[in-house]
């Protein structure tokens, strides 16, 4: 396959359902992975600057590595479970091209030297795993993984794919956050140190055993090589999951799906705990951290949400934050009562209504805006995984992007775009929301 | 050398707000609105090191933590 050319991740899939082995080999080699040196492909890993794409960045060399040292023999999980709602890239990704997932998964059990692995893939994602257990069989049947993939449905709900939930769930128990540390690389499935990477990251890891960190730079950018999924929704005529060299322009992207920026509202980019831009900022950006950074944000997961033109970007943060609101898993007070104030207080907010039952002191105490801002900043950090944290950002994010039309609002109540029904999607709570409750 | 003080910590999990680490070092400790604690990740002050631990064996979950050192482990707050 030519360095330069996309798809490389997608270049096999095939849409009617996963490509089978045979197709796999044909389109991308490596008939045995055996073949792969494993302190080679670790240093090729880093060489590459490959970090995880489950939304956190962690440099992937790094991970490989430590879970590696322990004194016991590690675990390695392939994440899969993808619960962000506006994210389908990982979905796709399994149900497509699921060897080249197995593939990258596989390398990283012989590059840590794991003893058991674990493919984590979303319960409501059929076709996902309908492709992973044909190409399961097909891979027991051709000898070609030395240790056996555990299959995992994964209960949806927004935190249940969090590494901690992930761990505890393998461990028998429910798919909710854990208290850290021990943090899983050091203490994690059956205690032992657990490597937990997405299954993008994997696939590339598969790429990188089979061309090398020059190969996997040939595209994107200096300081972030290679390419990733996006999923593209909203505001387009042709969304979907695609395939990005790192670094290509937000409007380029957002043209090729049949939208345009000038005629949007904004862009919700990285998901749910993702950072809003406005149009101006929007055409500006490439998509790669340097350029993101100093907007406050990041391609996190790869959503690349457009705001129709005729929506109200109040009244659709509003939603999301209700919803994620009511995604927490519900053990850690500031998170579960805090988020849900903050909803409270938006939904103020956005009816006009300033004189609510706010907790809020002193002279401005019937400002449900300052409240907003200051249980912004005395809610992160304070749950047992980062979902208040993520819930947070995209509030700080929207009040800042769109100060005006929160102002607005607050002013003279909701406006005619706010009936307007959701741009993106918010499914009904998740099974680890009923299971704790 | 204030480095190698302890530094507090909340099990947030654990945590269900009793309020009694804010009663019993309100030097470090304050509530927020919903009578959970707020807490930085600083080591604490030399003289309040015992305080601190006797406010940590007083919390009727054992949410609240002294921990030494790395501060890796610790997330502050504010």
């Amino acid at each position: 396959m030519s360095a330069a050319a996309l798809p490389r991740l997608l270049a096999g899939a095939d849409p009617r359902g996963g490509a089978t082995l045979r197709a796999h080999l044909d389109c991308h080699g490596l008939e045995t992975l055996a073949a792969v040196e494993p302190s080679w492909l670790v240093e090729q890993v880093e060489r590459a600057g490959l970090r995880g794409r489950g939304g956190a960045a962690f440099p992937t060399a790094t991970k490989l590595a430590v879970v590696g040292r322990g004194r016991r023999r590690p675990v390695v999980v392939a994440n899969g479970s993808e619960g962000e709602p506006a994210s389908a890239k990982d979905a796709t990704l399994l149900a497509q091209v699921p060897h080249l997932v197995l593939d990258g998964l596989a390398l990283a059990v012989a590059a840590t030297g794991a003893g058991s692995a674990y493919l984590c893939v979303a319960a409501g994602a059929a076709a996902a795993r309908d492709a992973l257990a044909g190409a399961l069989a097909e891979r027991a049947a051709a000898g070609r993984d030395a240790v056996a993939v555990e299959l995992v449905a994964v209960p949806d709900g927004y935190v249940s794919g969090e590494e901690s939930a992930l761990v505890q769930l393998l461990n028998g128990g429910r798919a909710v956050p854990t208290a850290v540390p021990p943090r899983p690389f050091e203490r994690g499935v059956g205690g032992r140190p657990t490597l937990i990477q997405n299954v993008e990251t994997l696939a590339h890891v598969a790429l990188i055993a089979r061309h090398g960190a020059d190969w996997h730079g040939a595209i994107g950018t200096p300081h972030e090589p290679g390419s990733a999924l996006v999923t593209l929704r909203g505001a387009v005529a042709r969304p979907g999951v695609r395939e990005i060299a790192l670094g290509t322009s937000l409007e380029s992207l957002v043209a090729h799906g049949g939208g345009e920026l000038a005629r949007s509202r904004g862009v919700l980019l990285g998901g749910y705990f993702g950072t809003w831009l406005n149009p101006d900022t929007a055409r500006r950006v490439t998509l790669d951290a340097e350029s993101l950074r100093p907007h406050g944000a990041s391609l996190g997961c790869g959503v690349v949400a457009v705001l129709p033109e005729d929506a109200c970007p109040v009244a659709e943060t509003v939603r999301i934050v209700r919803w994620l609101a009511g995604e927490s898993a519900g053990q850690c007070g500031p998170c579960v009562l805090g988020l849900a104030a903050i909803a409270d207080a938006l939904e103020q907010v956005a009816d006009g209504r300033t004189r609510g039952r706010g907790v809020g002191r002193g002279r401005r105490a019937d400002d449900p805006l300052a409240r907003v801002r200051r249980w912004c900043g005395e809610v992160a950090g304070r749950g047992a995984c980062r979902h208040p944290d993520g819930a947070v950002r995209l509030v700080a994010s929207a009040l800042k992007t769109f100060d005006a039309d929160f102002e607005d609002h607050l002013r003279h109540g909701r406006c005619g775009a706010c009936a307007r029904p959701s741009s993106f999607p918010l499914p009904p709570p998740g099974d680890a929301l009923e299971a704790a409750a | 050398m204030r480095g190698e003080q302890p530094r507090l910590r909340v099990d947030p999990i654990a945590c269900t707000a009793h309020g009694l680490c804010a009663e019993l070092l309100p030097e470090r400790v304050r509530l927020d609105d919903w009578g959970y604690p707020l807490v930085d990740g600083e080591p604490l002050e030399p003289e309040l090191v015992a305080h601190a631990r006797r406010a940590a064996a007083a919390c009727p979950t054992l949410a609240l933590k002294l921990e030494a050192g790395a501060r890796a482990t610790t997330r502050s707050t504010r």
